[in-house]
């Protein structure tokens, strides 16, 4: 049972970054009819937001301190941050300390940005060709941005902290019951967890509660009776798009604590990000979260040690097998509707 | 000839002449200046690869430009081949013929099952198929298949597969040479022919993925120019109307599906052939992705197309890499310091370890405005100069590229 338990818990930090890079993916095909390929390094860029906030926290000025020198006897310098010159001491450890939540504030105005000029500069021209190009120039896009973020960052992983409250794990084995340190849990991915739950909530949200997001649900049945009822949709998905843009990139900022980030985690993410959205149904954002969080589920099950004795490798293409499956018996996805992208 | 319209035969016989004789028109520098170490690419290594992605890039153009299915796995049909290839030199010896042959057969089935399952569905639902297998398939060979205290490690994971002296290799004869070769013509063996200070390699290997290359090129001639072609480009330009005819397009993309996997195991048997050695890496997507870049780059759905779009990609990726920082100041000398300087800096970041870049920009570029590829651009070049030469517009024979 705890064991059981563990799994889930397991699957869920994976399956909520499935589930927010899905629910974008989703949201712009929903409504722009695009299949995003640079989806992936959406989510890179706003992983790298966080380690440039944490490098722009860490950017200092020298000063010499006359009262004390070095072992060769001259003055010694004192490295102060721009931070701690700032705001005080106090203040600017605590800065340092949560620059990976900090840098959600930062990431949101670049995601949305990168979103729009995305969406104005390149994506608008793809509107009118066919499928199989709106894939490949995002593909390219793809492939430009991590060369990009390359240059920048280098190919090395980059170590991000999570705020130091969170460190270590949680016993919740004691709390429900088991015995200690059956079902230790890190705080950091119980954390992802409920911020990726705030955010997807949040998302629909809006797109229940407000009338922007009403327009646009219109728009992602009928956009062109939306048009002709004077509303200018074209200006509204640009703004979706961007939404869906920033929901990656924080996304990416939270992960950063968990995998450290390397320019290409994005390709990979962005090839399961694709199954679940198939799994899930093309176009359902409720499916795409629900399958996010599924197949995170399946994956950590198919991990443990019992299964892969029986079926050896099999956390290596559970989550390709059920897309296959599905996409065979079930094409429409868990919560297509029917009729969207069937063929 | 051989079946050929005439236009057809001559552009067989333009791309003979250039395999014959790329030794030398790819080596215009002489040996020893400094443009030879740049720009020269007369070497058998790149050459072969030349050769042999131009057959991958044929293949995958039978499928994506005669039927518009966009596959995003086909590096996986290219790996496996490699592995089947290497385990007919483990198993049976140096002989490249079985190696090939097997290499082609393991990737037709393995198309044929990816195939079966990707082509129920059509459009986008057909690539993100074909890379989810083509990834499962990494996957498995990454980790899976390929651990070596497992008992059946058919990939050798991280280490990639190599034949090692204890194999059993029960063909090898002890007087043939100890690398892969044709009835005892290894795949290494060169010949140097020195011109004045021109030194050209004449290397066994390249010629023969040229002549395989040459007849794949012949045989994607005539199943352009066959009923069956026709009836891919009829799945390409309306398909919905080909069912209301009656008529079951599967068997025909299926076929065509099957006929580029084979391509893609053939160039990854060659592959082994020219170096015994087979990784999962090439199983990737982001390769299978590569392959799309030098279909497209070349020009989808035409005939030359695909070697011009490989020769490109391959030549270009070569020359962006080897230029470094001290090769560009050297190209910039001429400019004063301060300026020269900036000119470097700002090259930098596009060319030697960032030529992906490079090649990624180009290939956005050639998607938004020229979606013929090369071809398209030659195309235009040429109609340029015809419509000074004559006023009245002649109706272009030239197909270009339809929409679906």
């Amino acid at each position: 049972m705890d064991a059981i338990i563990l799994q889930i818990l397991n699957g869920l930090d994976k399956g909520s970054a499935y589930a927010l890079i899905a629910l974008g993916l989703t949201l712009i095909f929903g409504t722009l009819g695009v299949v995003n390929f640079a989806h992936g390094a959406l989510f890179v860029i706003g992983a790298f937001c966080a380690v440039t906030l944490n490098r722009i926290f860490s950017i200092s000025f020298e000063t010499i301190d006359p009262t004390k020198t070095d072992f060769l006897g001259n003055p010694a310098t004192i490295k102060t941050t721009y931070l701690e010159h700032w705001f005080g001491p106090d203040i600017a450890a605590w800065m340092t300390d949560w620059s990976v939540p900090l840098a959600i504030l930062l990431a949101i105005p670049v995601m949305l940005l990168v979103g729009v000029i995305m969406e104005r500069g390149l994506i608008k021209h793809f509107y009118k060709r066919p499928h199989a190009d709106q894939i490949l120039v995002t593909f390219g896009l793809a492939i430009v941005l991590q060369e990009v973020i390359k240059f920048f960052y280098g190919a090395n992983p980059i170590q991000m902290a999570p705020p130091e409250v969170f460190i270590g794990t949680m016993d919740l084995g004691i709390l429900l019951g088991f015995e200690a340190n059956a079902i230790a849990y890190p705080y950091w991915r119980m954390v992802y967890f409920l911020f990726s739950a705030l955010v997807i909530g949040a998302v629909f949200a809006f797109l229940q509660f407000t009338t922007f997001g009403m327009v646009v649900r219109a728009g992602m049945v009928d956009r062109e009776t939306v048009g002709l009822l004077g509303i200018d949709i074209d200006k509204r998905f640009t703004i979706t798009f961007a939404i869906a843009a920033t929901v990656a990139g924080i996304a990416g900022v939270m992960y950063t604590p968990i995998t450290p980030p390397t320019y290409d985690i994005g390709v990979e993410l962005l090839v399961l990000s694709f199954v679940v959205v198939v799994v899930g149904g093309m176009g359902s954002l409720p499916g795409a979260v629900l399958a996010g969080f599924l197949l995170g589920i399946v994956e950590s099950f198919a991990s443990m040690n019992e299964v892969k004795n029986i079926f050896p490798g099999i956390d290596q293409i559970i989550v390709y097998l059920m897309a296959i499956i599905v996409i065979l018996v079930r094409p429409r996805g868990l919560m297509g509707r029917k009729g969207v992208m069937e063929d | 000839m051989l079946g050929l319209e005439k236009k057809d035969f001559a552009l067989l016989l333009i791309v003979a002449a250039m395999v014959v004789f790329a030794p030398f028109i790819l080596n215009p520098f002489p040996e020893g200046s400094s443009l030879a170490q740049m720009f020269n690419a007369g070497y058998p290594d790149l050459m072969q690869r030349f050769a042999i992605f131009g057959i991958l890039v044929i293949g995958f153009n039978i499928l994506f430009g005669l039927t518009g299915y966009l596959s995003f796995g086909h590096a996986a049909f290219l790996g496996a081949g490699s592995y089947a290839a290497v385990w007919m030199f483990k198993l049976v010896g140096y002989d490249i013929i079985p190696a090939i042959l097997l290499a082609i057969l393991i990737s037709g089935l393995f198309s044929l099952l990816v195939g079966y399952v990707s082509l129920r569905r059509s459009g986008i639902y057909f690539s993100i198929l074909t890379l989810a297998l083509a990834q499962m398939m990494f996957n498995m060979a990454y980790s899976v298949l390929g651990n070596p205290s497992s008992g059946y490690n058919l990939t050798n994971g991280e280490t990639g597969l190599q034949v090692y002296n204890s194999d059993p290799q029960i063909f090898l004869s002890a007087a043939g040479p100890n690398f892969p070769n044709l009835l005892g013509f290894s795949m290494r063996s060169e010949t140097h022919l020195l011109i004045g200070n021109w030194d050209f390699t004449l290397n066994a290997g390249y010629y023969l993925s040229g002549l395989l290359l040459l007849i794949s090129f012949y045989i994607s001639i005539r199943i352009f120019r066959s009923p069956f072609g026709l009836m891919l480009r009829a799945v390409k330009s309306n398909q919905q109307r080909l069912h209301y005819t009656g008529l079951n397009t599967r068997p025909y993309t299926l076929a065509a599906f099957v006929i580029s996997g084979m391509y893609a195991g053939l160039a990854g048997g060659l592959l082994a052939c020219m170096d015994p050695l087979a990784g999962a890496e090439r199983m990737h997507w982001t390769a299978s992705g590569e392959i799309v870049i030098m279909s497209i780059l070349g020009g989808v759905g035409t005939l030359i197309g695909p070697i011009l779009g490989a020769g490109f990609n391959e030549y270009f990726k070569n020359i962006l890499s080897k230029i470094n920082d001290s090769v560009l100041h050297e190209w910039m000398a001429f400019l004063p310091d301060g300026f020269e300087n900036i000119m470097v800096t700002l090259i930098h970041p596009f060319v030697g370890k960032g030529w992906h870049l490079t090649l990624g920009l180009l290939f956005m570029a050639v998607i938004i405005f020229l979606p013929g590829g090369l071809v398209e651009g030659g195309q235009r070049i040429g109609k340029l100069f015809r419509r000074e030469k004559a006023n009245t517009s002649s109706a272009e024979t030239t197909p270009s590229r339809e929409t679906e």
